[in-house]
Order: structure tokens, then C-alpha cells, then sequence
């Protein structure tokens, strides 16, 4: 009798923990078992990408429709190369549509804004956006204003 | 009859120290089959620490401890576990397992070492604790057992699997009278009855000669005196009797070493 | 000034004597015997008192510590305007320092000490002694269930600490501070990642759970039988496994967050 009010304790404690690691999984660390396989992959190249890092969002007009999956630096180039994973629903993103590095609020984290164009055509698996902004760095901001009054 | 004829445990050349201090100098002992055994001596003889020896918990820093044919010190975990199905121990604090009840505590040996079914085991445990007279107290805890019971239920748990040496470590003390006199009771009819050898490490000298078959007196280290209790009290040996007798100065002196009472009293406190 | 030097370096050696011990221990006890069928009725009877009896001293310090976290959170955030992330905050210091560090540090006043005190009780009363005259390993017996009922509970302890801990947080960020629900949950699930935090979080309670045990076990089986010497064991417990908890966590959270 003893062992057995034992046994209902250790299996509430397992039930308690595993109940407790799906909670931790799904609802505070937003592990979305739907999302982990589906995406398309599309890349762009930004000039400087100021603050962003990996799983920053990717939105349009506010929505949240990816995240950034890697950023590295294009040797060719010698610019930022962003590799994004984009939501398999949203599949209406034209060949012409620019992607722009913006800040949520004064001092919110960076995230990808992408605007589309008119193009017929969609944007599919591995294909690049041309059309991209950097971020604003305010340092190259204050610099500009400052060369700018000197100048005149 | 020559009581040594037939020997189950031969020590030989024993010697055992803790650290600097020596504890057993090259002693050796021999313990006949199917008797009683005591070995006496005053306190802090290292009689415990024999019965470890015995046991193999403790390993010697030479000599051999034949158990029939095999030398304790030198079996492996194996056989040394082996072995020691043949002995039963009861501890001088009776070491009740206390997260289990008294019937469940003289079942454990049969348990581990045993493919007995539960209803075997239940009833080689109640014909146990009906040996030492306990039967009533098989669903207490051992918190609820004076220390005379304690110590009987330690005793039906060392008998558990009839082992061939039952080794019992001061059986004795701290024990009133009564529980004293059953104890004595039970350990002389439980060696007759079920034919086993017993080893009792004991300074109640009353109640150990009269149970004993051949004693063993040890002191510093060594076996000051030994043979049957009747031989013992005719030793003329100074040591000795001051142990039998009891006697506060002897050999064994009262003061602890000490430099002259005078001297101290006058020592100057620094 | 050479005695003192003398002493120093006789603690030195009684300290690594002590820790080989320890290995000796572990490694009998786990690695050299193993005996995983007849263990399972003294796990679960282990389980039960080392994880099942500390839930309730978990539940309340996760949903406490929760709460103070979201309170003094928001009066710092509210400065900066981003009160929303009060909810990212809660969750990531608890995910990933909080819970595994204080549910250590209790489970080693609670279940460690007691462990100790156990064992050490054990053998001021001969139990472990008997155990082996009668022929049973007892650290197979006796320390084998209990590290594991350690090494096994903790864990799970330090997952629901966060998961109480959050749920306080959130009850007074956006129950009593009023801070939106929605922007609440979402800005604590898209900053905190599953691999990076969680189970990093977990790897360390795991880390910790084996080291707490560890002590509490070998302190136990180590020492002196008096009184006196259960009742240093057991603050020797409790001093010994907090230090190498908190030491433990700063080499863990290097190598896992910092990019050493």
C-alpha cells in the first residue's frame, strides 16, 4: 500500500515534467512542430546589415511571414549575404519585391521588411532579391548631416 | 574430549594495525565447530574489529583467516560474498534495517539470496521469529522495539538463511537484566538446537562463561589466556584475574598515564 | 608560519583524498556494478522522496521567484518604454540560469541534506555494515537508487521550476501591470529558442542533479558514524554542492552562451 501511494507520486512527478518540457517546448520557447520542415529558402544581399542576427523576422507590412535562417559574408561580392526562410503559404512574393533592413521602435531589435513589386512572376526556392536597403546606422546618418553642413 | 579437535575458523599469525597503533600482533585463534566461542577482553581490544576480520570487511596486514579451507583475506568480492552466506552477525546496535518492518527485515536475507516463494519465505520467517519469541512483533517497525527486542529480531535475521557461524557483537550490553537473561537463554538453545558454531565478543563475563564452550581471553594484541571456562579461572595469571574478577588496579591501571599528581597540582598554569 | 603551510598542504591532501574517494564511490556504485531489474522498486521508493517531496518546495520558490522577476523587470523596462519584453526577460533568465542554479541550490538543502543525513545514519547504526554481512553490495543496495533518483528528478524539477515560474510572471505582468497579452507571449517565444536556452538550461540541471548527488551520496557514505559527524557531513552537503553548483554554472554557461 505504501509502495503503491510511492508509485501514483513518482508517475504524477514524470507526468508533471513532461507536461512541464511541452509547455517549455511550445508555448514559451514558440517551438512550432508545423513550421520546423516547410519554407522556401530565398537570399539577399545587403551592402551592411547593421544589428540583424539569425532568427531575426522577416515581415510584410508587419507580418511576420519567415525568419532570417544564416547570414554570411559573400566573398565575391564582399557584401552580406541574408538567407531567409519564407512561410510555404505565402508564395505571391513577386521577382521585383526589395527587402529592407528596419528597426521596431527606437531601440527594438532589426528585422527584414519586405515590400512587393509588380512583377508577374513569383519569387521560388533559392532565388535572390535584387532590389535591398541596409540598416540605418545612425553613425553614417550623423556623418552625412555633418559633411552635408560643411559643405554648404 | 579434546575441544579443538574440529576446527571451522583458523586465524594464523594475524596481524592488524590502524594506523600507527597496533591492534592485533600476530595472534592467532582457532574456533571449534558447533560450539560456543567466546573471546573476552577489556575494552578497546579490538574484539569488533575481529569479528570485521572474520567477516572480511576488514582485511589484515598479514597472516591468514581460514574459513575451512578458503583464507577470508584473499577471496575475491565473489566469493567473499559467498562466504559470508554462512555467517550471520548481530550487531551490537541490532542495525534493524529502519525503512522496513521487523518481518520484512529478517525475510531480506532469504530475499536476496533465495528463490523461495512469498509464502516460504512468510513462513520461514514467523518459524524464526518464533525461535527468539517475536512472532507477535513481526508487523511492528523497529522503532517501536525496545532494545532487548531489537536485538532478538537481529537475531532471527542472522539466523535467517541457518547459517554455519553466528557471530554476535557484545550481546550484552545495555541490557537489563531480564533481556539479558533471555539473550543468554537463546543463544545457548539456538546453538544447540540448530547445530551452528558461535563466536561471542563479550566483557559481561558472568553471562559469557556460563554459555561458553572455550574462551579466549585478548588483551593488547594478544591471547593472554585461553581454554575452557573452567580452566580460565585457574590461570594464574595477574592480568587475568583482574579481568575475571573485575578488580579496579592490576595490571590494567586505573590512572591514564600521567606525571606525578604533585607536580601537576604545583605546575605553574602557562 | 610553517606550521601554517603544513596545515595547508594537509587539507590539500585530505581534500584530493577525499575526491578520490568520491571517483572510487561513483564509479563502484554506477559504472562497475550495475543491477538495473532488481534496483526499480528502491528507485521509485527514491524517487518519491528525493523528487516527489521536493515538488511542493519547488513549485512555490519557481512561482515566487517568477513573480519578482516580472515586478522588477517591468520597473526597469517600463524606463526604456519596452515593457513588452518583460515577458522575454522572465523567461530567459529563468530558462536558462534561474531554474537550473536555484533548483540546485534548494534540491541541496532539501533532498541532498537529507540524503546525507540518511546514509550517514545508516552507518552510525551499522545498517551498511550488516547490509554486507549479509552479503548485499550496499552501495549497490543503498547509493546506487539514490544517485540515480538524483541524477533523474532533477531535471525534472528544474523544467517545471521554469514552467511555474513563467506562469508568476506572466500573472503579474499582464494580470496586475496590465502589459498585453498577446505582445507578452510572443516576444518571450520568439527570443527564446528551444535548443539554445532550453535544453541548454536542461543540460545544465542535468550537470548539476549528478554533482549535488554525488556529494550527498559520498558525504554521507564517507562519514565520520557520531553525531557530530552526521551533522558535519550534512553541512559539508550543503556548503560543498551550492559552491560547486554556482562554479559549475559559470564554466557551463561559458562554454554554452558565451562564445569562448
Amino acid at each position: 500500500m505504501r509502495m503503491r501511494t510511492m508509485e501514483i507520486g513518482v508517475g504524477f512527478l514524470m507526468l508533471a515534467g513532461a507536461v512541464a518540457l511541452v509547455v517549455l517546448a511550445l508555448n514559451i520557447s514558440g517551438l512550432s512542430l508545423a513550421d520546423q520542415g516547410g519554407g522556401y529558402r530565398i537570399y539577399a544581399r545587403f551592402e551592411n546589415i547593421g544589428g540583424l542576427t539569425a532568427r531575426a523576422k522577416v515581415a510584410m507590412s508587419g507580418v511576420q511571414i519567415g525568419e532570417v535562417t544564416a547570414i554570411r559574408l559573400d566573398p565575391k561580392f564582399l557584401v552580406a549575404e541574408v538567407e531567409m526562410k519564407i512561410r510555404d503559404d505565402v508564395d505571391y512574393l513577386s521577382t521585383d519585391s526589395s527587402a529592407q533592413i528596419l528597426t521596431a521602435g527606437l531601440l527594438g531589435e532589426q528585422y527584414i521588411g519586405i515590400t512587393p513589386g509588380a512583377e508577374e512572376e513569383n519569387l521560388k526556392d533559392g532565388d535572390r532579391i535584387q532590389d535591398t536597403q541596409s540598416a540605418l546606422v545612425l553613425e553614417d546618418l550623423i556623418g552625412k548631416f555633418l559633411f552635408n553642413k560643411v559643405s554648404e | 574430549m579434546d575441544p579443538l579437535s574440529d576446527i571451522i575458523i583458523d586465524i594464523r599469525g594475524m596481524s592488524f594495525s590502524r594506523g600507527s597503533r597496533t591492534i592485533f600482533d600476530d595472534i592467532s585463534i582457532r574456533v571449534p565447530r558447533g560450539k560456543v566461542t567466546a573471546i573476552m577482553g577489556p575494552s578497546g581490544t579490538g574484539k569488533t574489529t575481529l569479528l570485521k576480520l572474520i567477516g572480511g570487511q576488514l582485511r589484515p596486514d598479514s597472516g591468514q583467516i581460514l574459513l575451512e579451507q578458503d583464507d577470508i583475506p584473499k577471496l575475491g568480492r565473489r566469493e567473499l560474498f559467498l562466504a559470508r552466506e554462512r555467517m550471520g552477525m548481530l550487531f551490537q546496535s541490532g542495525a534493524l534495517f529502519t525503512d522496513m518492518s521487523v518481518f520484512e527485515n529478517v525475510a531480506f536475507p532469504l530475499r536476496v539470496h533465495t528463490d523461495l516463494t512469498n509464502d516460504m519465505i512468510r513462513d520461514i520467517v514467523l518459524m524464526k521469529l518464533q525461535a527468539v519469541g517475536l512472532r507477535g512483533a513481526a508487523k511492528l517497525m523497529p522503532s517501536e522495539l525496545s532494545g532487548g527486542m531489537a536485538r532478538r529480531v537481529a537475531l532471527a535475521r542472522a539466523i535467517a538463511l541457518d547459517p554455519d557461524i553466528v557471530m554476535y557483537d557484545e550481546p550484552f550490553t545495555g541490557q537489563d537484566p531480564i533481556a539479558m537473561g533471555v539473550l543468554v537463554n537463546l543463544i545457548r538453545r539456538l546453538n544447540q538446537a540448530l547445530g551452528h558454531t558461535s563466536i561471542i565478543v563479550s566483557h559481561d563475563i558472568k553471562e559469557t562463561l556460563g554459555i561458553a564452550d572455550y574462551v579466549y581471553m585478548v588483551a593488547d594484541g594478544r591471547v593472554i589466556a585461553e581454554g575452557t571456562p573452567n580452566e580460565l579461572s585457574t590461570v594464574d595469571s595477574e592480568q587475568v584475574r583482574q579481568f575475571m574478577q573485575g578488580l579496579p588496579d592490576g595490571p590494567v591501571p586505573f590512572h591514564y598515564p600521567a606525571p606525578d599528581l604533585m607536580q601537576d597540582l604545583l605546575q605553574e598554569t602557562p | 608560519m610553517l606550521d601554517w603551510i603544513q596545515t595547508l598542504g594537509q587539507n590539500a591532501l585530505s581534500r584530493l583524498a577525499a575526491f578520490g574517494r568520491a571517483g572510487q564511490l561513483l564509479l563502484q556504485s554506477l559504472v562497475a556494478r550495475p543491477a538495473p531489474f532488481t534496483m526499480f522498486p528502491l528507485l521509485v521508493q527514491q524517487l518519491y522522496f528525493v523528487g516527489v517531496l521536493s515538488l511542493v518546495i519547488i513549485v512555490v520558490s519557481g512561482g515566487f521567484i517568477g513573480m519578482v522577476l516580472g515586478l522588477q523587470g517591468y520597473t526597469i523596462l517600463v524606463d526604456y518604454g519596452s515593457e513588452q519584453a518583460v515577458g522575454q526577460m522572465v523567461a530567459l533568465s529563468l530558462v536558462r540560469e534561474l531554474a537550473p542554479v536555484v533548483t540546485a541550490l534548494l534540491f541541496a538543502g532539501r533532498a541532498g541534506s537529507a540524503l546525507t543525513a540518511e546514509i550517514g545514519l545508516m552507518k552510525a547504526t551499522e545498517q551498511l555494515a550488516s547490509l554486507e554481512m549479509i552479503g548485499v553490495d550496499p552501495l549497490r543496495r543503498v547509493i546506487a537508487p539514490r544517485f540515480w533518483a538524483g541524477f533523474i528528478s532533477m531535471p525534472i524539477l528544474t523544467v517545471i521550476f521554469s514552467v511555474v515560474g513563467v506562469w508568476g510572471g506572466a500573472i503579474v505582468a499582464v494580470d496586475w501591470l496590465g502589459i498585453y497579452e498577446g505582445s507578452f507571449w510572443a516576444n518571450m517565444q520568439h527570443s527564446v529558442d528551444f535548443k539554445e536556452d532550453v535544453l541548454n538550461g536542461i543540460i545544465k540541471s542535468i550537470v548539476f542533479g549528478a554533482v549535488v548527488t554525488w556529494i550527498a551520496v559520498f558525504e554521507g557514505y564517507d562519514c565520520v558514524p557520531t553525531s557530530e559527524g552526521i551533522s558535519q557531513a550534512t553541512t559539508r552537503t550543503v556548503v560543498f554542492s551550492s559552491l560547486a553548483v554556482l562554479g559549475l554554472d559559470f564554466i557551463l554557461t561559458a562554454l554554452m552562451f558565451g562564445e569562448l
